[in-house]
This record gives C-alpha cells, structure tokens and sequence, in this order.
C-alpha cells in the first residue's frame, strides 16, 4: 500500500487539474459560445429605449412613482416610498426587499397555514382592488383577483402576469391613458407568450415589453 | 388542474425513460473501460490526466484502498474550497470580483464547503450578495463537477462488487473520476449548457447593471457566468443556485421549456445509471425491476403534489381567493413563478426532493401542507428514488440487500443476490450504512430545537410559527443528512441581524451543526458501501437454483417498496406528526 504523503500528492494535483479543466477551460468554452451564437440572452437580454437602458426582458420591475409629500420623497426604512403608476400594467407581489437598493433576491417564504401570510395576501388583495376596481365593470371582489396579482412570486423578480390579470388591469390602462380598450388588448395579445411546446408551463404576459408599447403610444 | 399540466407530467415520463436508458447503455461501456464513440476526443486527454496524476490506469484498488484514496482527494478538496472561500479578496486581481465582495467569515465557509463537497449545496449566503464569479466558477462549480463524479465512483465500485467474478479489486478510483468527468459529465453540461442559453440563461462576466425604468424607479440587476453552473448544478444533483432564488430566478430558468430541460438534466443520470446497473451485472430485468419501483414512488409523489397545489392554500381560502384555473392563474401560486404555474412547479419540487439535488424553481416553504410533506417522504426514504447521482443507486442497493435478507426470511430461502450469497457480515454492514442518514438527521434535529440559537427560527420568525416553524427546522436537517440542500427557507437557526438570506452572516449554530450533519451522513455512508462492495466482490458465485428468490419479477418489486416505506416510516413517523402531518390535516392558521 502507498504511503499517506504520497496520496496526499495525488489528490492534490488531481484537484489542480480538475480545476484547471473543470472552473477555467469549460467555463471559457461555454462563454465563448454564450457570447458568440446567444450575445443577447447571455447578456441578460438588457432592453434600451429611447437610448437608455431601461431593464431586462427577464427580470420584474417596479412601475411605480415616488410618494411625494411637502414635494419631497417620503422614506420609508431609509428607502423611498413608491406608489404603483396607474398608466402602467403592474407587476406580481413580491419579496424581493426595495427592488431599487440592491440586486438581491429572495423568497418571500409566506407559510401556508400561517395569518401572516393571510395578512400578506389580504394587502395585496385590497391594493389591487383599490388601483383596478372603479375602472373594472360590475366592480372588484377578492373572489375576482387573479391568484398571480395576490401571491407573491417566487424569485421576487418574476417578469411576468397572467393573461387574467392582464385583462382585469386593461381597463385602468386604457381609462388612464385614454387608449381604447381594443388597443390595449390588442397589446395584451401582441405580449402574450404561449405555453412552451404548446403544454409546458402557463401563457404569460411579459410586464416589461407591454408597458413599453403602451409608453410608445402615450408620448 | 390542466389538461396541460398533466400531460407535462406525462411527456416528462416519456423524455426522461428514452433518454435513460442509452445514456444508461453508454455510461456501461464508459464504466467497463470499453471504447465509446467519444474515444478518438478524448483518450488523448484522459492519458494525459493519468501522466499528470501519476495514476496507472491498470492498476487496481480494493476496497480499503479505494477508500482511502477517495477519503484523501475529499480532504485535499475541502482545503482548497475552504481558502478559496476565505481569501475571496485576494483572487480580486483575476477581474471576477467585480462588486468588491468581502471574503466568506469562517462559519459560513465551513458550512458552505462542508455543503459543495457533500454534493448537498445547502446555501446559508446569497449568491449575489456574497460570491464573487471567481468563488461561484473556480470553487464552487469545480466541487460541482467533483463531488458528483466521487458519488459515482462510489457506486460504481459496488456494482463491481456485486458483478465480480474474481478477485477483490473495485477498480481504480481516480481512472472512475476521470472517466465520469471526461465521458460523462463535461459532454452532457456542454449540451445542457448550450440548451439553456438559447433559452435566455446567462453566461457573462459584466459588472452589476443599474438603470432607472420608465417611471423613474432606479433596479440593479446582478450577472455573471451563469450557464455552465446552471447545467452542472443540474446534472450533479448539486442544486446549488448561482443566485439566492436559485432555478426560479429568469437568469436561472427562463422558461418553462427551460424549465424542462433542467428537470430532465437531474433525473437523466440517476435513472441512466439503473440501467447501466443492469447491463454491468449481466441482467437489464434486475435494472428493469429497480427502475419500476423507483417510477412507481415517483408518480405517486407528483400525482400527490400537483393536486394539494392546484388545490390553493388555507391561507388563500381564508383571505377569499377563488384558486380554480381561470385563463392563466390558479392553484396555491404563492411563492411561484407565473410562467412555470403549478404543474411544472410540482413536478420540478418532486424531481428535485427525491434526487440529492435540492435545486428549486417555487419556494418550498409556501407550498401547501400536503404538498410540502410530500418532500418530507422523499428526504425520508433516504433519496432512493432515483437519488442523487451515484448516492441514488448505492443507496438503493442497501435496500435492496435488506428486501433480499427480509424476504429471504420470510419464504425460508437462503438470501442470495446476483449469485451472491448475503450473510450475516453484509447485513449488519447494510443496516448500519442505512441508520447512519435518519440517526444524523434526528439527533441534529433535536440538537437545534433544543438550543437557543436553533429556537430563535421556530419563536420569532415572521415564517414559521407552530408546525410550520418545527417543519422548517426539521427539513433543514434532514436535508442537510441527505445531501439534497433544498430548503424551507424561513429557517435560519442563527440569531441573524437583518431578516431574510440576505448576505451570509450571523450566529452560526445552524453553520457548524449542519456542516457536521452533511460531513458525517455522507462519508460514513460511503465507507460502509465501499466495505459492502470488498465483501461482495470477494465472494464466490453460487449457480442459480431452485432454492434462489427471484429479485427481477413484480414480487420483488413490491416487496423492495414495501421495505423502503417501512423502514422510512418507522424512522420518521413521529416527527414528522410534529410538523408537515398536522399542517396537512388542518385548515387553522398560526398563530
């Protein structure tokens, strides 16, 4: 049988080499092809307009303006307080902390049998109700609030909403903004990614691309 | 319900058993030292890798010898992750720490090694918030890659033992690394990775990118190289996410058909390797039996998760949510992305419990009680369903001896299996290599509910009170015991500034005790599968007889599922009443 020291050696330069192979060559391999044939997605399919940048295809944003009060932003826990923009279709709950201060995200972790989380769902239930229901016809009740506008989403950053709750926002959109219902659901639709293979998966309105085609038409 | 949603269960079924069973063909040629067609590519680097080794490809190791050499390369491993961990802001130089992150303090680190050497990838950081891109692809992928590769040795190792004809030799440990680096896993990570890609997966070294929307509102999104950890971290079982959200993150998993694809990448070698079990003892129906069983665990798991989810939360019930699919939205869709909905999520939350993956695309702690108790059953059964790369067929094996020894008492047969003859030594061996996961598990357990520290989890958390706060902590060590890493992440078991996973820092109780749960339930383990395999290999092979029970016939397969529920059962039955079993049985909310 070998002696330790000498074992010692050969897993030391076992894991030098696996390094080597494994954390250098193939990761530059699969970078070089990422930025070679796939440059937009391996960069974050970042979306500029009107020369800026404005944010990712992938990643949920805040459609919201500052809380102003006296014409200063209010703070809340030392970052400023946000109310949704009603001209904008409006992201799922989410909790991913201030999504301005840093690129951190997180669970909400809402357990299922707990009240906290049955105070969370209710807040998001009744901000819903108070920004869609007077535009919606025959009113809001909770009954009526698409799941995906009520609980939070995973990755707190989820791109994007359920055809049904897309619908349900369209008739604050268009009052807002003035457009004709027909047009925004025509966006809605032009927005609406299918499922994947036709079964995989949930249809999907992409927040981020619909809210950039109602700013093109309202500017 | 969907029709959808169910035929996504269905075609994943379909994908995965014709993916597995070449795979499971080729990884027996790549195990039986034969020529596969990858051979003219790669035989002049894998010769090189046995020069730079000093490593004689001929040379044979028992089962002691096998051990130690497995033993040494783990430590050497470890060493090297824990400095890379530590010295992060020295390797700043190489331009991959472009945020400036501080070096990991000495609890998490140890915790964080402990976790990638296991093949656990339990994640007490953030990744975005902590790691710089040197750490995630030098360090952490590396271990990815490594620690799956040494979980196959392991069975391997066994399968020579039980197919040996002569001799004590389980072959050579570091020609069964290479091999499984080179044949195995690069080629299928290069695959998966190019997959994911097109899918809209990440693979950069950019700085963070902040911008203001269109209303103003200022966003940081992180970035990095994303794609081929994504794909190892699938194909190894890790399941330790790049980002804090890990494979429900859009960098991550941006689409359901990605979604998919990562699904298949867990189960595809787990299952493959049933069928190579088959081939390499000579009898594909003994695989074929195995397979069954596992199948047949699996479904009953996913038909079960699907149905508590589509059916929503009491907590959503109460707040006056109406959960039946209405055009896109439905179900318990908390902690849930909107573009993988229910099923998809259900089926990713199964396929990655009952393997040692530990990868989520929805937040486990937000699934309803039946749905969340059902990843309980899979960690309790020890992850035999498929399991882990490697760990998964091992394991498996144990019980599979055990059924043999049980059913051979039953029918007054002599327990013999494969031509080999089970005695007494090999039994004692088996039992105590199964006990050693639940007996880490338990005592861990009641080790954090006792103490301060652990308590802190279950009486302040904003998540977790009642059963719900117990479920948390007992998952978190019963993961950690199983090398899966999946979390019901309310648990912090650390007395924690900030609230959240944010960053990585606090009291680490839950660091050391869980660091010492994944060490012991892992390499104990092994070191009783590897003494099983010397003792198998070294027998002789008695011809079959009339006296022989049959183990490739639907008996067994019943028998071998009946011995796995009883023995997990028995294990975990009352603590698992504590926590997920009264959450499932009640419509009460807490606190």
């Amino acid at each position: 049988m070998r002696t330790v020291p000498h074992d010692l050696l050969t897993a030391l330069r076992a894991m030098l080499v696996f390094t080597v192979l494994c954390g250098i060559l193939v990761p530059l391999v699969v970078f070089g092809v990422g930025q070679a044939a796939f440059s937009a997605n391996a960069n974050g399919q970042l979306v500029h307009y009107r020369g800026h940048l404005v944010g990712s295809n992938l990643i949920g944003q805040n459609f919201a303006d500052p809380v102003l009060r006296h014409g200063r932003p209010v703070l809340a826990a030392g970052v400023p307080e946000t109310t949704p923009d009603p001209r904008f279709f409006q992201t799922r709950p989410s909790g991913t902390t201030p999504a301005d201060n840093d690129a951190a995200t997180t669970f909400a972790n809402y357990g299922p049998n707990s009240t906290i989380t049955l105070q969370a769902i209710r807040a998001n239930i009744a901000a819903y109700i108070a920004l869609n229901g007077r535009y919606v016809p025959g009113g809001l009740t909770a009954a009526k609030v698409p799941v995906d506008a009520a609980d939070t989403s995973a990755s707190g950053v989820d791109p994007d909403i359920s055809p049904a709750n897309a619908a349900l926002q369209a008739y604050r959109v268009a009052a807002v903004d003035h457009l004709p219902l027909a047009r925004v659901r025509a966006l809605i639709a032009a927005n609406t990614g299918a499922r994947g293979l036709g079964i995989l998966g949930e249809p999907t309105v992409n927040v981020l691309e619909l809210n950039l085609a109602i700013d093109r038409m309202i500017k | 319900m969907t029709v959808d949603g169910w035929l996504t269960i269905v075609l994943f079924i379909v994908v995965l058993t014709a993916l597995a069973v070449p795979l499971g063909g080729y990884m027996a040629a790549v195990y039986s030292d034969e020529r596969t067609w990858l051979d003219p590519l790669l035989g002049g680097p894998e010769r090189l890798i046995y020069r730079a080794l000093g490593v004689d490809r001929e040379r044979g190791q028992d089962w002691k010898s096998y051990a130690k050499s497995l033993i040494i390369f783990s430590l050497v491993g470890w060493l090297l992750l824990y400095l890379i961990l530590r010295t992060q802001t020295v390797w700043g130089f190489s331009g991959l720490n472009p945020e400036g992150f501080h070096s990991m303090p000495a609890n998490v680190a140890f915790n964080t090694t402990s976790s990638f050497l296991t093949n656990t990838n339990w994640q007490y950081y953030g990744g975005e918030t902590t790691l710089s891109y040197f750490s995630q692809m030098v360090g952490l992928a590396v271990e990815n890659f490594v620690s799956a590769a040494v979980g196959i040795s392991v069975a391997v190792a066994l399968i020579r033992g039980i197919a040996g004809r002569s001799g004590r030799s389980l072959g050579n440990f570091y020609v069964d690394v290479t091999r499984t680096l080179l044949y195995v896993f690069i080629p299928l990570a290069l695959i998966v990775a190019i997959l994911l890609l097109s899918q809209g997966v990440i693979d950069n070294f950019r700085a963070y990118v902040s911008f203001k929307g269109i209303t103003g509102v200022s966003q940081t999104i992180a970035m990095g190289p994303v794609a081929l950890q994504e794909a190892i971290k699938l194909l190894g079982t890790n399941g330790g996410g790049f980002f804090n959200t890990n494979s429900a993150h859009p960098f991550e998993n941006p689409t359901a058909f990605s979604n998919f694809v990562e699904m298949l990448a867990v189960l595809v070698i787990p299952a493959g390797l049933v069928f190579t079990y088959g081939k390499m003892v000579g009898s594909r129906r003994q695989g074929l039996s195995i397979y069954s069983a596992m199948m047949m665990m699996f479904l009953g798991a996913v038909v079960v998760v699907y149905i508590a989810e589509a059916h929503g939360s009491p907590a959503q019930h109460a707040a006056g949510l109406h959960t039946a699919y209405v055009n896109g939205a439905g179900g318990n869709l908390e902690g849930k992305e909107q573009r993988f909905g229910i099923a998809s999520s259900a089926l990713f939350n199964v396929v990655t419990t009952v393997t040692s993956c530990g990868a989520v695309n929805s937040a486990l702690e937000s699934f309803t009680g039946l749905g969340g108790a059902i990843p309980f059953a899979d960690l309790s059964v020890s992850e035999v369903i498929f399991g882990g790369v490697g760990t998964g067929l091992y394991s498996i094996l144990l019980y599979v001896l055990l059924a043999v020894f049980i059913g051979g008492l039953m029918v007054g047969r002599t327990p013999e299996y494969i031509g080999k003859k089970i005695e007494a030594r090999e039994i004692k061996l088996v039992v105590i290599g199964l006990l050693v996961t639940p007996l880490a598990a338990l005592v861990s357990t009641a080790l954090a509910v006792s103490s301060r520290a652990g308590r802190v989890s279950i009486d302040t958390a904003v998540t977790g009170h009642g059963p719900q706060g117990f479920s948390e902590t007992f998952y978190a060590y019963l993961s950690q015991a199983n090398n899966n890493g999946s979390a019901f992440a309310g648990y912090s078991g650390l007395v924690q500034p900030r609230a959240g996973n944010l960053g990585a820092h606090g009291i680490g109780l839950a660091d050391y005790l869980g660091g010492f749960t994944m060490l012991a339930a892992r390499y104990i383990p092994i070191l009783f599968v590897l003494a099983i395999a010397g003792s198998l290999a070294a027998k002789r092979v008695a011809p079959t007889g009339l006296g022989t029970m049959r183990t490739d016939n639907g008996t067994f397969v019943v028998l071998l599922i009946g011995v796995i529920t009883v023995v997990g059962a028995l294990t975990f039955f009352p603590a698992l009443l504590l926590g997920p079993v009264v959450q499932g049985l009640t419509g009460h909310l807490y606190p």
